[in-house]
């Protein structure tokens, strides 16, 4: 009696917490339809990019985080599906225009593809790239397999400088067509952000989390540690290739170098500032990068008070970043989130307790 | 491509791939010891190069007294750096010692830029080492002798260092075991300070000879040659001196020789050492010279 008083409430608890989820789905629908007329340009622009940035954090998390497998070449990933959605989705004579050292092979030179086939182009891309990286590098592991994939994504910039007709190579591509806008990046966010919870608590999810608890002891319960190892990484070069390609659009114009080993330290920041492990996490960390070196691009800037004039310091962001990381691993290990996420029924169980109920949630 | 031209590229190597072994040192030497790869360690080597260029040109002093000095400076901020991010580290998961080293190297990276500015500066190439040089037809600037000259005899010390001192005896020891040392009485800090000096002293010392061979000195230019550096120490076996001597060389004379044969992928150049990084780690991981790693449960 008492048993299935409990399972009806779970259930219960389970539709209250659909319905939330739906609710703030639509609330941020609600806010992003109105942004236009109620945030700045400047404003707006630094939500698309913090968006962007958390797809790109959230997957490279999956990976880092979750599987806990230290994988340092998400910028490949992310340089593939940004070079996809921008040779998709440039109009013909834009690129007949810009290839101006050589001209774009076939069969980029004669297709031209709406933004949402191509982000899905450049995500299949990425994914595979992410298979094809994975297949070899998971035979090492902890910080060999850093080195390896560390080496990954420099030979993709290599190559982007160098494949002249494919990337047009230093010079990069311009007058990308912006069709980016709030609803793409948070619809993406918000679509990575639930994917990789539901992730998580699936079985696939406790396999990742068993690996990185303990490899040896996560085989002898059964889990095929590669095919395991795989399948994230394939799911995050989905991810990356998605967001790399986002931000192709969102930014208009991108070249070689801005997928260097700095891309890479930028989400290294933010998920270890998040907490590995934690999607959360990763997310609201992205937010706080991404408001917090627009902030410090101030320090950077010369500044003019009245008669007094403060020469701005190129680089000081930099420093203030790599002070925190170094700050967060040497006192603050779990991060803002730890290996937690934000959860409704945090919320719930204080304001409707139920009785006994999380205590069993725990033990079954 | 004539004999001649062999013997030019021959000496190109050499002394290129002398500096890849130098700095290759200090990466093997602190795997050795603590399995962290020091990822700042081609930023120390920047400040290095930055600190000669100061005492020469700030400080006016002789350039061999301004050398000197760069490179117990250098091994001052190498111990530094331990003291600071990697020691409080040492109980930690190596992961998040790797991690902070990351971040140690981006510190040294926009510290460096924030205080020395980004434009390059050119960095003064002391007259003895510019001597134009005719042997045999081979055309070579002085420092193309030099370099490999002033590696041997460095290298040559750090093996006395290591093998006959007692000093090198507590730096083997306790890259075979921190524990059982730290057991037998031995300050196993201090030993490991130790060998944080050393190797960034030797790295100072590439550092000061790569902006000889390659004078434009800026604040990023310890990357690629501290990753190539430690593509070479696992190309030599992670963790054995001798195998990142070798490593150092042999990816030094790979990168000349491809590009002299086949100057149509020059571009590739970095991708090379990257390359080979990847079939070495996937097909013989422990490098040529390094024992085979045991796993344990």
């Amino acid at each position: 009696m008492v048993a299935l008083d409990k399972e009806v409430l779970i259930r219960k608890r389970r539709k209250t917490r659909f319905l939330l989820n739906v609710l703030l789905v639509i609330g941020i629908f609600l806010f992003l339809s109105r942004a236009d007329h109620l945030l700045d340009p400047y404003t707006i622009r630094i939500l698309n990019v913090s968006a962007v940035y958390m797809v790109l954090a959230m997957a490279y998390n999956l990976v880092n985080g979750t599987l806990g497998q230290f994988m340092l070449g998400p910028n490949a990933f992310i340089a593939l599906g940004a070079y996809t959605v921008a040779l998709l989705t440039m109009p013909v004579d834009k690129k007949a225009m810009s290839y101006i050292i050589e001209p774009l092979i076939w069969p980029f030179n004669s297709i031209c593809l709406p933004l949402f086939p191509s982000l899905l182009i450049a995500g299949i891309i990425g994914a595979g790239a992410a298979y094809l990286v994975g297949m070899p590098s998971f035979k090492l592991r902890g910080d060999y397999l850093a080195i390896v994939t560390l080496g990954f994504g420099e030979m993709v910039v290599v190559l982007a400088n160098n494949l002249v007709p494919i990337t047009n190579g230093a010079l990069g591509l311009k007058d990308i067509p912006r069709y980016v806008n709030l609803y793409w990046t948070w619809g993406w966010a918000l679509l990575t952000y639930f994917f990789m919870r539901l992730l998580r608590t699936s079985s696939y999810g406790r396999a990742f989390e068993a690996i990185r608890e303990d490899e040896i002891a996560a085989e002898g319960i059964g889990i095929d540690v590669r095919r395991h190892k795989l399948l994230a990484l394939t799911i995050a070069g989905f991810f990356l290739g998605v967001g790399g390609g986002l931000l192709a659009s969102l930014l208009g114009t991108i070249d070689p170098k801005l997928f260097s080993f700095f891309f890479t330290f930028n989400l290294l920041i933010i998920i270890v500032f998040g907490g590995l492990g934690s999607f959360t996490g990763a997310a609201i960390a992205s937010l706080v990068f991404v408001v917090l070196s627009e902030l410090l691009r101030a320090v950077e800037n010369p500044i003019n008070i009245g008669p007094i004039h403060i020469p701005g310091i190129p680089g000081m962001r930099m420093v203030v970043f790599s002070l925190l990381l170094i700050f967060v691993m040497l006192y603050w290990q779990r991060g803002l989130f730890g290996r937690k996420e934000l959860s409704w029924d945090f919320l719930l169980n204080r304001l409707f307790p139920l009785e006994g109920v999380e205590k069993d949630e725990g033990s079954s | 491509m004539g004999i001649v031209d062999l013997f030019q590229q021959l000496a190109n190597g050499l002394s290129l791939g002398s500096l890849y072994a130098l700095i290759a040192i200090g990466y093997t030497m602190v795997y050795g010891i603590i399995r962290l790869i020091n990822f700042a360690h081609g930023d120390v080597m920047m400040v290095g190069c930055y600190l000669a260029y100061f005492g020469v040109l700030m400080f006016r002093l002789p350039w061999q007294i301004s050398w000197i000095l760069a490179v117990l400076l250098t091994s001052l901020l190498g111990v530094s750096i331990y003291i600071g991010a990697y020691k409080p580290l040492r109980r930690a998961p190596r992961i998040s010692a790797l991690i902070t080293a990351i971040g140690v190297s981006f510190f040294l990276e926009s510290l460096g830029l924030v205080i020395f500015g980004g434009r390059p500066k050119a960095f003064p190439r002391p007259p003895a080492f510019d001597i134009g040089l005719n042997i045999g037809g081979v055309y070579l600037v002085s420092f193309t002798l030099w370099i490999p000259l002033i590696t041997a005899i460095l290298l040559v010390g750090l093996v006395y260092l290591i093998y006959k001192t007692k000093i090198g005896m507590a730096m083997r020891s306790v890259a075979t075991d921190i524990e059982t040392t730290s057991l037998m009485g031995v300050d196993v800090d201090k030993v490991i300070s130790f060998t944080f000096a050393i190797g960034s002293a030797l790295a100072a010392a590439g550092g000061i000879m790569w902006a000889i061979k390659f004078p434009q000195i800026n604040p990023y230019m310890g990357i690629m040659p501290g990753l190539k550096a430690f593509i070479a120490a696992v190309f030599g076996g992670i963790g054995n001196i001798f195998g990142a001597m070798l490593g150092g060389f042999l990816l030094g004379m790979i990168e000349i020789l491809v590009v002299a044969f086949m100057p149509s992928i020059a571009g590739y150049r970095d991708a090379i050492a990257f390359g080979i990084l990847i079939v070495v780690l996937l097909f013989k991981p422990t490098g040529l010279l390094g024992e085979p790693l045991k796993e344990k449960v």
